[in-house]
């Protein structure tokens, strides 16, 4: 399994991007990390005429500024990993790096690629949802912040407009309430989740709990985030909101089955990762 | 190859360094570094096997880094600073692993073996890492043996990891 022929273009500014954009339409395919992307090359699930390697553009790094977590699109999942400001700042996805596939996959791919593909079992799209994060556009127009909850439409599917490029997610930063939980079954770690969860309560500690965000991957054409159960509502009983969400779990998915895993099975470990995130987010504050 | 339609498909120059060596070549942007450094540099001791990023045969070292040979192109590595089993096995880089893979008899039939090593090598080298069995299994958890001689392999690194003085550069 070899890659088709294609061109190959390393421009070192946005303009020129935006220019290859224009001259060629459909047939680019932006490279960054290219962890899924040479994947589906070397399957030959795809054939761009031409790919345009940003790497050389300037949007990596982590940035901590008013309450916000700025990360480049060109972050790795490893820089993530290791940051001790994403650790501080958004728990979450310090918690979910681990899990997105292997170490020296996590070295090359990045957080913009991840998003602007939308694989449904991939946990950035997830933790992007469930954190409520601003999704960084730029087009020769100019930049705009997409809310994730309306970034992902779709089987791969985005908002992104022809033209328009990731340049960077921005997130509230964690308060010291608040918690998170992050878990996802799979028949090896690192590949493809049968199912995963990621979640973010806030206010556990403090004022009771005010938001409770969980956001199911791996069970839907996109992320699927559950209804708020305790939208505003303080200190619920804790067995009395368990058997609320195993219901609300089993009214809102609908899990694609698929080789290893039927509908049903994929709906009983969702429930699985859920009693898990109560007992996590919750229980222990108890 | 080349045609209007892949205007430079049929080549373009990269300079870089393998195993410390500067090396110029011409390559097909379609070229994976995988294939570059085996076909094209004679370097065959990182293998090719799934050719889509599930089996980390075809580990490498780029700038530091472990990464797959099969998801990066030769064309990306402008300038990079590569490494392969070769490159680390003569630099003794590798030595008191590949011990402990011979003492374990931890390589089978030998073909996921490179692969093993380049991605033990970094968990030893990666500092304050925890290296017990379980996340010994997580590290190499990209890579396949289908032999299924995980054991064996888990008993090698473990042993380097908990030797005195048996640090891996």
């Amino acid at each position: 399994v070899k890659a088709p022929a294609f061109s190959y273009a390393r421009p070192h500014t946005l303009e020129e991007v935006f220019d290859l954009l224009d001259e060629h339409g459909e047939d680019v395919r932006i490279l960054a990390g290219g962890q899924s992307l040479l994947a589906t090359l070397n399957l030959r699930l795809s054939a761009p005429a031409l790919l345009v390697d940003i790497t050389s553009l300037d949007f990596g790094g982590i940035r901590h500024t008013e309450n916000r977590l700025v990360i480049g699109a060109l972050t790795t999942h490893r820089e993530v990993e290791h940051s001790a400001l994403v650790r501080q700042y958004a728990p979450l996805l310090a918690a979910a790096m681990p899990h997105v596939a292997h170490v020296a996959i996590r070295n090359r791919g990045t957080i913009g690629g991840s998003l602007a593909l939308a694989d449904p079992s991939a946990e950035w799209p997830a933790c992007a949802v469930a954190l409520d994060a601003h999704i960084i556009v730029q087009s020769r127009q100019g930049q705009r912040g997409i809310a994730a909850r309306e970034f992902f439409v779709g089987l791969y599917e985005t908002a992104l407009k022809p033209g328009e490029l990731i340049v960077g997610v921005e997130f509230d930063a964690a308060a010291p309430g608040d918690r998170s939980f992050f878990d996802e079954l799979a028949r090896r770690h690192g590949d493809y989740a049968a199912v995963g969860l990621a979640s973010h309560a806030r206010n556990v500690a403090g004022h009771g709990l005010t938001e409770l965000r969980l956001v199911f991957f791996g069970a839907g054409v996109a992320p699927v985030m559950l209804p708020d159960l305790v939208a505003n509502r303080v200190n619920s009983d804790i067995n009395d909101l368990s058997k609320k969400l195993f219901d609300l779990v089993d009214q809102t998915l609908v899990p694609p089955g698929d080789l290893h895993f039927s509908s049903a099975a994929k709906l009983h470990l969702a429930k699985v990762l859920a009693g898990r995130a109560i007992d996590q987010l919750i229980k222990v504050q108890e | 190859m080349t045609s209007s339609k892949f205007p430079n498909a049929g080549g373009i120059l990269i300079k870089l360094s393998v195993n410390g060596e500067a090396i110029s070549r011409w390559v097909q942007p379609r070229t994976h570094l995988v294939d570059f450094l085996r076909e094209d540099l004679g370097l065959t001791g990182s293998r090719v096997a799934c050719e889509h990023g599930v089996c980390g045969a075809c580990t490498v070292q780029v700038d530091g880094k472990i990464v797959r040979g099969c998801l990066t192109l030769a064309v990306q590595m402008e300038e990079a600073d590569v490494w392969t089993i070769e490159g680390l096995s003569d630099a003794g880089a590798l030595r008191p692993l590949q011990d402990a893979f011979h003492t374990c008899n931890a390589a089978q039939c030998g073909y996921c073996t490179t692969g093993m090593l380049l991605t033990a090598n970094d968990l030893l080298r990666t500092p304050g890492a925890s290296c017990t069995r379980q996340a010994i299994r997580s590290h190499i958890s990209g890579n396949l043996c289908r032999c299924t001689g995980y054991q064996s392999i888990v008993d090698a690194i473990e042993k380097v990891a908990t030797s005195a003085g048996g640090t891996a550069a």
